[in-house]
């Protein structure tokens, strides 16, 4: 008898898994192969633009994804570092044996997780009661808890040219009952697509015709714990190349070769809009003449090199066409070939905003199988519903992250609220409140909710509060030091083509001008503070009006978050709102007003006769 | 569950018929109660049935009566419609016998409103309702007719979809900085998209104020010193057009004396301090309260007598005439002329001699305030523009937030934090018709953009 059971070790399992273990419950870890644990069956990096704001964000609430891959990856570098801060996020290139294996090491070490080889073919359910999980063998575990984190394993096709083939992306056997079992018991499933490229010999590319992308020169880290874990100078690069008018052609001539335009005629799942293959690029856009191709390296390892932009379910025969039409590539030899892989999700708006279904109690789901797609939005998924399924157990309220306080939050909301059409990718246009949820800040936005939750212990805490300390000792340093204007002081402003100050300004007038840095004013005097305190003051003061327009902004949010929804309402007793409205309210049974309005399909004037039909019936909705 | 309301929806007063409308769920039930003649809780929908209303036995009118079952009605509820004799004591004696009933009478505008949420009509077009039920001019009638045909929309939409295609690059240059096959909007590509952004918006705000005009009227006040001739003034005006002069209360604090209506468009006269004073009364101008009251008219027609020298008074409120749409009327050009035109500091154009004693420069006073506002054009032009004080003031707000912008990419502002301001406006503009949806912007990036790995 477990407390929790995580089915899957995929990114999502291993963050629940570990949340839970760490918050003292016994907890077992049930994967097909303990061989992949934490795999990277698709690209090889992690983070990316938002993305990477969720890495830093699971690190604050003491996840564990940053810190395994600040330990192992190949390179890391910031993106968007030339824009505002509020769009700054960490990439890294990932190494898939060290990755999985430095994840494996962190499981192994927690004393109250066991992990087991099994395939989950059913759950046991006692009336609307997940009570623990039905292996393949007939072997029954029981639990308080199940927490779902199946990835693409539910009923898996793996789709080449005109094959479909029932396994997983490692050519494992995928859960074929699961599904059927989760839709008897009330779920409604979703098929989805997603598809992979080609893995390349590293040796067989002639790298000269390619650009390289190297990662940044400055030490960057996910973690907020942690100090730089490699060698600037050690880091491997990508490259870039392009396709050819040569390599479309093949594409076009092929066109009926592959899974996708009409090889395979009972294709059902939807396919991610973000992520399309390279037929679909080459068709959709066939005004382009060449389309931008990335080689990133997959392990210090071994060879394989992973070629981003060329997804396809194209027969091997083209694939081996196509890929040698490729600069660089015109010995290559294949690894691996490209595929698409189909699988079955549940629909998300199944989903309480704790994870916990509607349909069956105590039991989570988090990840791939409620229709996201992505590594991080795995593990962040996992990492709030080991949580709050620990929060279950220990009969406290669930933790639910708000649009303006997570990156995780908006994912939740729009998943339970917005459901789903294609596998949902974070964005930063998602994000309304995208200013406050910086990369940069995520620390001061979550630690005290980790802390709370208890995955951050009191010295992580301290070294939050120091900053927040120094922060506020900085700001007011620099309201209270002016820069006197001498000759030294004019002639630097006139080399780095800066308006002199007409005045004597203080500091903190000094840095609200867009030209002026904290660096360019350390050229006079130094100002005693880590840089990690210089940078967040220099964003306060420079994008002051901005934060604060976005602060009332999500006040506004806030406010209409704190008029609840009763559990109990009964929508077909409001006789005027809109039908379509009336069943999308059923559907995703939203807990406040804010989230109501977020339904696509509830429109202003359903609001108005719910928020009247409230105040009527409930009285004081106010 | 909505109680049943009923008013009498035709204007009120004499005619040819009137129609009391009823809504609500019991509305069949209770027009049947007191009618003689089929069982209107039996006939189809959308039928005109034919009897009287009773009052016990007694026969108040012959009537038609239209049944309109939910949800294919204004107001999505069940409503009846009965059509009476027109005439003030049968109409409200009607009115009277579905209250004893158990209607409730409606508040104004309750039927739009229940239609707006019975998700019948949107906010603009429920607006565009309430000013078609409140037109007074053809042009007024012209104009929420377009608008509920959604050209207002149109307009919008326009707008929006400039500014989606920004914000959708500027979200792919974030979301995918890796690309270099994609355009990176700087502040310099942003910059001339931005003053087209303001030019339309300034148009579409432009054209609105004419909207309004069309709709509110113009504020008029006649100012001068008392005995110039200001109620004969007032009196003439609006002995030409008796048919809509009426005391209502204006929608600011000020009391509108009456309406005139030249070329279809409304001016509505302020109540100027003194104007009803005794000509014989001798006393100072209250220089102070004209000029508030100057503040608040649209139009000033600005009263001299030619028989008088020009006082110092007088001077100084020219000063302040300036910056409004005025006209210099010089009356009393039946008597000698002492007022020197010369010291009136005004445009040429702006002077109008008039004699109201012999009823002379009237027409030419009327055609100077018809081309003042470009009346002709506005009576003839297609009105698509916005005509609701709400959808202006949203405007107005995002123009200001264009503004902001053009300052922040004066200021180097990074353009991701740009973005914001766009998207706000982009949101806010969405509003005016109800169209704010995030899945758009999205659905605009990956149809425009090729993306992915």
């Amino acid at each position: 008898m477990y407390d929790i059971i995580v089915v899957g070790g995929g990114h999502a399992g291993c963050e629940a898994a570990h949340a839970s273990a760490v918050k003292g419950h016994k907890t077992l870890l049930v994967t097909s192969n303990i061989k992949n644990i934490a795999d990277m069956p698709c690209n090889p990096h992690i983070g990316g633009s938002a993305k990477g704001i969720v890495v830093r964000e699971i690190d604050a609430l003491g996840g564990i994804m940053g810190k395994v891959a600040d330990k192992t990856h190949l390179q890391i570098k910031m993106l968007n570092s030339a824009k505002g801060p509020a769009v700054q996020s960490l990439r890294a290139q990932g190494d898939k044996i060290a990755y999985p294996k430095e994840m494996l090491n962190v499981l192994n070490s927690l004393k109250n997780l066991t992990i087991k080889e099994g395939m989950v073919e059913d759950l046991i359910v006692d009336n609307g009661k997940v009570k623990g999980i039905v292996l393949e063998n007939g072997e029954k575990i029981e639990s308080s808890i199940v927490i779902l984190t199946t990835g693409t394993y539910l009923k898996a096709d793996i789709l080449v040219g005109n094959t479909r083939t029932r396994q997983g992306p490692h050519g494992e056997k995928p859960s074929n009952h699961l599904s059927d079992k989760l839709k008897e018991y009330g779920f409604t499933i979703k098929r989805l697509k997603t598809g992979t490229p080609q893995r390349i010999d590293r040796k067989s590319i002639d790298f000269s015709k390619t650009r390289v992308e190297p990662g940044d020169d400055k030490y960057l880290t996910f973690s907020f714990d942690l100090e730089p874990q490699y060698k600037i100078e050690d880091q491997i690069p990508c490259h870039l190349t392009y396709t050819t008018e040569e390599t479309h052609r093949i594409i076009r001539e092929n066109l009926n070769k592959s899974s996708m335009y009409g090889a395979l005629d009972d294709i059902e799942g939807i396919g991610p809009r973000y992520c399309p293959s390279i037929e679909d690029k080459v068709v959709r856009f066939s005004d382009k003449e060449r389309h931008q191709l990335f080689i990133e390296p997959e392990s210090r390892y071994y060879d394989d090199m992973y070629l981003q932009g060329f997804s396809t379910s194209m027969p091997p025969e083209i694939q081996d066409k196509m890929v040698h039409s490729l600069p660089g590539f015109e010995n290559a030899k294949i690894l691996k070939y490209g595929y698409a892989i189909e699988y079955d999700a549940i629909y998300p708006t199944q989903l309480k905003n704790s994870l916990e279904t509607k349909v069956l109690e105590n039991l989570f789901t988090a990840g791939q199988i409620n229709g996201t797609s992505g590594y991080e939005e795995a593990a962040c998924q996992g990492l709030m519903a080991g949580i709050n399924a620990s929060l279950k157990l220990e009969g406290k309220d669930p933790l639910v992250l708000k649009r303006n306080e997570a990156y995780i939050g908006v994912l939740i909301d729009d998943l339970i609220t917005k459901g789903i059409r294609d596998p949902y990718r974070l964005l930063t246009s998602r994000a309304e409140f995208r200013l406050l949820l910086r990369s940069d800040n995520a620390d001061q936005r979550l630690r005290k909710y980790g802390y709370d939750v208890g995955l951050i212990n009191e010295e992580q805490l301290k070294k939050l509060n120091e900053k927040e300390k120094n922060i506020n000792e900085l700001l007011e340093w620099a309201k209270n030091n002016k820069l006197k204007i001498t000759a030294e002081v004019e002639k630097e402003f006139k080399e780095n083509n800066i308006q002199i100050p007409n005045a004597t300004l203080t500091y903190e007038q000094l840095l609200k001008r867009p030209e002026i840095t904290i660096a360019f004013l350390e050229k006079f005097k130094e100002i005693p503070f880590d840089n990690e305190i210089k940078e967040q003051v220099e964003i306060f003061l420079k994008y002051e009006g901005y934060i604060a327009k976005a602060y009332k902004e999500a006040e506004k949010l806030i406010k209409l978050e704190k008029k609840q929804i009763p559990q109990d309402i009964d929508y077909d007793k409001i006789t005027n709102i809109a039908s379509e409205a009336r069943q999308k309210l059923k559907e995703v049974r939203p807990t406040t007003i804010a989230q109501a309005i977020r339904i696509s399909g509830v429109n202003p004037s359903d609001i108005s006769i719910l928020s009247v039909y409230l105040k009527k019936e409930y009285g004081k909705n106010e | 569950m909505n109680d049943t309301i009923c008013a009498i929806a035709t204007s009120q007063g004499v005619g040819a018929i009137a129609i009391i409308r009823v809504s609500g769920d019991e509305s069949i039930s209770i027009v049947n109660k007191i009618f003689k003649g089929k069982n209107l809780e039996k006939v189809d929908s959308h039928t005109i049935n034919y009897g009287h209303i009773i009052n016990n036995n007694e026969i108040i009118d012959e009537v038609l009566v239209t049944i309109m079952k939910a949800p294919k009605t204004f107001t999505a509820e069940d409503t009846v419609e009965i059509n009476t004799h027109g005439g003030i004591a049968p109409t409200n004696k009607v009115l009277e016998l579905l209250l004893e009933n158990g209607c409730r009478l409606a508040e104004p505008g309750e039927f739009t409103k229940r239609a707006f949420l019975n998700g019948r009509i949107d906010l603009l077009e429920a607006e565009a309702v309430m000013d078609m039920i409140n037109a007074k001019t053809d042009s007024q009638r012209k104009m929420a007719a377009n608008q509920i045909e959604g050209k207002t929309s149109n307009l919008i939409n326009e707008l929006r979809n400039d500014m989606v295609q920004i914000i959708s690059n500027i979200n792919v240059n974030i979301d995918y900085p890796e690309y270099d096959d994609v355009e990176i909007i700087t502040q310099d590509i942003l910059k001339p998209k931005i003053s087209n952004l303001k030019e339309k918006i300034n148009k579409i705000l432009k054209e609105s104020e004419n909207g309004k005009i069309i709709k509110d009227g113009i504020k008029t006040s006649i100012i001068g010193r008392p005995n110039v001739g200001k109620s004969s003034l007032l009196n003439t005006l609006l002995e030409e057009d008796k048919a809509i002069v009426t005391d209502i209360a204006g929608t600011t604090r000020d009391i509108v004396e009456g309406q005139i209506k030249i070329n279809g468009i409304i001016l509505n006269m302020i109540d100027t301090a003194g104007i009803r004073e005794t000509e014989d009364k001798i006393e100072a101008l209250g220089v102070e309260k004209s000029k508030k009251i100057m503040d608040e008219s649209d139009l000033i027609l600005f009263m001299l007598n030619n028989n008088e020298e020009l006082t110092d008074d007088i001077r100084e409120l020219l000063t302040k005439i300036n910056d409004k749409k005025y006209l210099v009327i010089i009356n009393k050009n039946d008597l000698d002329s002492k007022l020197n035109r010369n010291e009136l500091n005004v445009e040429k154009e702006k002077i109008v001699e008039i004699s109201l004693l012999e009823n002379r420069g009237v027409e030419e006073l009327k055609q100077k305030i018809s081309e003042l506002f470009n009346m002709e054009e506005i009576e003839t032009k297609d009105p698509t523009y916005l005509s609701n004080t709400r959808s202006i003031s949203i405007l107005r707000k995002c123009l200001n937030r264009v503004e902001d912008i053009e300052k922040s990419i004066k200021n180097n502002i990074p353009i991701d934090m740009i973005e914001l301001d766009i998207k706000n406006i982009w949101e806010e503009l969405g509003t005016i018709n109800g169209s704010s949806y995030e899945e758009e912007l999205l659905d605009e990036m990956f149809s425009r953009f090729c993306l992915g790995k």
